[in-house]
């Protein structure tokens, strides 16, 4: 047994060994490369602004004025920004919690603002971004130059049939996106008395897609979208006109008939971070500009798969004026 | 010998065939009654209808939200726990992915986690594991995603090392006692079925956006493995080992460390694989709540429908899992063989193991010092071919093949799944309700009878009836196509070891790939319907059942097959008169694997186009005043999960009871 172990552990040694020198050796190889640490550029929170906690709601529009404002932030304020990716939601709640201080794009949520700002006070509003966000059912634009009489609500029936779907029940299918989303649709259908049924497809990527192929392969989609948007530069859907909204048409949400109202979306801050009188808040709160803007830095991130910083820079660099208001 | 085989086998084809007739009677049955009550008590409610349960449920998350900062609860528990967590994986981050301690790069550069992963891989497992591991973590770099692959690891490792810490001693205790066990096993259900979108916004709100929440939300749905199978381990050492070691003398304290626990301890190692791969399941959806990580990066490019760049960090979740996966099962081998052997090649190891640990600490030392060792040089342009490649094999796919995807979809959606469906939604609830009983109850027995008869209760009770019937009815057919694929591979690998082999590594990229990364090729090619919900689930639930039943064929005794070999029977006929009736248990927990699989696909169904159950998840959590529905719909999946693993299970032990006898 003795015997073995000895005769066992010498090429272990002589092993153990060579991998030591291995080891010297690959050190002494290093010696020449740079050390972390050497050429730390690190620009140091310089600025009295300390730590920006920005919410990105999960859509590109959103995503690029993220991009610019972190980028501002950043650079011409020595923030240190978070950004957060998380859904209105759990934005929202984010407030009272301290983990989240602005929300850039606001589309409406009356429900959200009535918790978070009347009830639980742990939000205000900052303003409007200066973007018009308008909601509707859009068709390809194939269609619209095929059919052009289609934008009206009044003819939807006519095509019903052409618009059905394994999924539609016999009915012409109207394809609604993701559950976040404003929507009156379905009691637009019930009242408007169209031959059509919601169909649920859960998801902004879902919508997106069936818009894609129905404009390259000639199909028939009719559909929830909205604008700002980067997909519209791709392939430019055309709006369907429905009943004109006048204020108060869409009081009672089991009666509504008439479309959407334009949203002027808004920012919404929380309090804590209001009052602070960090200058990302003044930041936050003169940031504006209009839905071209946004569309542009959209499709940089979106089309030209732009990083966010990079896109932003692009942005800011072409648009120094603009940038110098914010930071008035 | 051969009269007493036969009695048995005699009785088991009478009793299956009487089954059979008793079962298409209930059908029978049914489809009369539906063609005459068509349309009647349907419990159908429309989107954004609610009933009193899912306003009952919206007020409480309200109060908890609104009190959370004074009550006691929050400020000493769920804050402390919060805490714990929170620095455990800012901890492991700063190691490894994030800027750390006033330096630009992480405490442990590239090359030194490289070298880490090589050695505790060999020291585990073996020098092939090792070089794998290398291999892999290399890879990541080259696929310009070290940072965010790091992130994944940190949060995985940290969400495993929590899981574990509190499965193992759990697992062990079930293990031990009967009552746990019976306790547990509900709460594990419960933890596996329920959606985690219906839990993520209120973690948020107890743990806060962060480290935390992402951690618990993939501790939840990790940790079930690992109770259930150490349970499972500690249940099957031998009665007589542990008698004899109690005839010795031992005390409980004994039998468990020196007898127990070191038996079962291969098996322990299968949980800690399966948790792994459960946690790193959750990649994706933990990115939800800011968790960071390749997650974000798969989310974040599908918003812009950049399917090369999910892709591409999606395929980085692959070979994460399957790295982790064939370490842990080289190390759960050597767990075996060590304790087999106590092998003379010890000592001769033991040095190696020094020497390689000095290497490896020089290397970690290298990549804390030097730049080139510190951040992994390149500029990631593998991912970029990667993610080209990706795109044009989805354009060609998308350009060439929708016509007869579209045919394809047509075919099954209008001559299986609407008649189907529209049977399950306009019968009257409690007609459904009393067949899914009576099926229960002849399928496994008057116990699954009743657990059948509670869920259908319960899932009245949760306002949801009518889209849990269209959610079951995509899930059935979902379900019968897993199965014709699952026997068709399963067998073929069962029956080639070759085939076996090279089959194996695409089941495993299907089974951890996140959904999300294939969702919008098949949103092409199949629209967004019900339909593209189905192949999303079948490709996430066939590799499971592929593996049960290859594994069921190759356990059939090989001299059973030779013998009907020897008596002239040809292959076709081996495999459905001798292989498949003989794995006949491996088909049933195949079809009930193949469920639960499906099942827990209703919620990204949910988000290409199927609506119902998995529609009404997502609004509830992307809506505040849907919330309470959200988590009723979360709850009828659970239910219908629970009745058909208790109708399966219970039919199953039935069919293999009589072979075992």
């Amino acid at each position: 047994m003795a015997i073995h172990l000895v005769a066992g552990s010498r090429p272990a040694r002589w092993r153990a060994g060579a991998a030591g020198l291995a080891a010297l050796g690959l050190t002494l190889t290093a010696c020449g490369g740079a050390k972390v640490g050497d050429t730390s550029s690190a620009a140091g929170s310089s600025g009295k602004c300390g730590t920006f906690n920005l919410a990105v709601n999960p859509w590109v529009g959103y995503e690029a004025d993220a991009a610019v404002v972190a980028y501002v932030a950043e650079k011409k304020l020595g923030c240190t920004v978070n950004k957060k990716d998380l859904k209105e939601q759990v934005a929202w709640q984010g407030f009272g919690t301290g983990e989240v201080d602005a929300v850039l794009e606001n589309w409406g949520h009356d429900d959200l603002k009535k918790k978070y700002i009347t009830e639980q006070k742990t939000a205000v509003s900052a303003g409007q971004t200066g973007n018009k966000g308008v909601i509707g059912w859009y068709v390809p634009p194939w269609l619209a130059k095929a059919y052009p009489d289609i934008t009206s609500w009044k003819n939807l029936n006519k095509y019903a049939s052409k618009f059905k779907t394994s999924e539609s029940g016999g009915k012409g299918q109207l394809l609604d996106g993701d559950p976040s989303y404003v929507t009156n649709d379905a009691a637009l259908v019930t009242n408007l008395k169209l031959d059509y049924k919601v169909v649920y497809a859960g998801s902004e990527t879902a919508l997106i897609q069936a818009y894609r192929q129905a404009e390259k392969n000639k199909q028939w989609v009719i559909g929830y979208f909205y604008e700002p948007q980067w997909f519209l530069s791709e392939v430019p859907l055309v709006k369907v006109n429905l009943p004109a909204y006048t204020t108060g048409c869409d009081a009672v949400a089991s009666k509504i008939a008439c479309d959407y109202p334009v949203y002027n979306l808004d920012k919404i801050v929380s309090s804590t971070f209001a009052k602070s009188g960090s200058p990302a808040y003044s930041l936050v709160k003169n940031f504006s500009w209009t839905n071209d803007d946004q569309n542009l830095v959209a499709k940089y991130i979106a089309v030209d798969k732009m990083s966010d910083d990079a896109a932003a820079k692009k942005w800011v660099d072409a648009n120094p004026d603009k940038v110098a208001a914010w930071l008035k | 010998m051969a009269t007493i085989a036969e009695a048995p086998a005699k009785l088991g084809p009478v009793r299956a065939v009487r089954r059979r007739v008793v079962i298409a009677g209930i059908l029978v049955a049914w489809l009369v009654l539906f063609a005459v009550l068509r349309g009647h008590q349907t419990l159908a409610l429309a989107a954004a209808d609610l009933t009193d349960l899912h306003r009952w449920f919206n007020d409480v998350n309200d109060s908890i939200g609104a009190n959370r900062n004074s009550n006691p609860l929050f400020l000493y528990f769920f804050n402390e726990i919060r805490l714990v967590i929170d620095n455990l994986v800012t901890f492991i981050q700063s190691l490894i992915s994030q800027p750390s301690a006033g330096r630009p790069v992480p405490t442990i550069g590239w090359l030194g986690v490289v070298a880490i992963a090589g050695y505790v891989s060999w020291a585990f497992g073996n020098w092939r594991v090792a070089i794998l591991a290398m291999a892999g973590f290399t890879f990541f770099g080259l696929q310009g995603l070290w940072q965010e692959s790091m992130d994944t690891l940190a949060l995985t490792v940290s969400a495993v090392f929590v899981a574990l810490l509190i499965g193992i001693p759990l697992g062990v205790w079930a293990g031990l006692s009967d009552r746990v066990n019976r306790i547990l096993t509900p709460f594990l259900d419960f933890m596996q079925t329920m959606p985690t979108f219906v839990y993520l916004a209120p973690l948020t709100l107890f743990f806060l956006i962060g480290p935390a929440s992402a951690t618990i939300a993939t501790l939840i749905y990790a940790a079930p493995p690992a109770i259930r199978i150490t349970a499972h381990a500690i249940r099957s050492v031998p009665e007589t080992t542990v008698e004899a070691a109690d005839s010795l003398g031992s005390t409980r304290r004994q039998t468990l460390t020196k007898v127990l626990l070191p038996m079962s301890k291969r098996t322990v190692v299968m949980g800690v694989n399966q948790t792994i791969m459960a946690a790193l399941a959750m990649v994706t959806i933990a990115a939800l709540i800011d968790a960071p990580g390749l997650g974000k990066t798969v989310v974040q490019a599908l918003q812009s429908l950049d399917v090369g760049t999910a892709f591409n960090a999606g395929l980085a979740i692959v070979v994460m899992a399957i790295v982790l996966d064939r370490v842990t099962t080289a190390a759960s081998v050597r767990a075996e063989a060590a304790r087999r052997s106590g092998s003379r090649f010890a000592k001769w190891r033991k040095h190696l193991l020094v020497a390689g640990g000095v290497v490896a600490a020089v290397v970690v030392y290298l990549s804390h010092t030097y730049v080139w060792a510190a951040e992994f040089p390149g500029q990631g342009s593998t991912g970029s071919a990667i993610a080209s490649a990706a795109d044009s094999v989805t354009t060609w796919a998308q350009d060439n093949l929708s016509g007869f995807t579209n045919a394809i979809r047509n075919l099954i959606t209008n001559g299986l799944l609407n008649p189907f469906q529209s049977l399950l939604t306009d019968s009257p609830w409690w007609l459904v309700g009393a067949v899914l009983v009576a099926v229960g109850a002849v399928l496994g027995g008057w116990r699954a009878g009743v657990t059948a008869g509670v869920c259908v209760g319960l899932l009245v009770g949760t306002g949801v009836w009518s889209d849990g019937m269209t959610t079951l009815a995509s899930t059935v057919v979902a379900t019968v196509l897993v199965m014709v694929f699952g026997v068709v591979v399963g067998v073929w690998m069962g029956r080639s070891p070759m085939a076996d082999r090279l089959i194996r590594p695409t089941l495993d990229a299907a089974q951890v790939m996140p959904p999300f990364v294939y969702l919008v090729p098949f949103l092409a090619l199949f629209g967004a319907t019900r339909f593209t919900a189905i192949v999303a689930a079948v490709v996430y639930a066939a590799p499971v059942t592929m593996k049960i039943i290859a594994d069921g064929i190759r356990a059939v005794p090989e001299t059973t097959v030779e013998a009907a070999t020897a008596a002239g029977s040809n292959t076709w006929q081996i495999i459905t008169k001798v292989q498949l009736p003989m794995s006949r248990g491996a088909l049933t927990l195949a079809t009930n694997q193949g469920l639960i699989y499906v099942l827990s696909m209703v919620v990204v169904g949910g988000l290409v186009g199927a609506g119902a159950l998995g529609y009404d998840v997502v609004a509830g959590f992307s809506q505040g005043e849907l919330y309470g529905k959200g988590l009723a719909a979360g709850l009828a999946i659970v239910l219908l999960g629970v009745m058909f693993d208790r109708i399966t299970q219970a039919a199953a032990r039935r069919t293999t009871v009589p072979s075992r006898g």
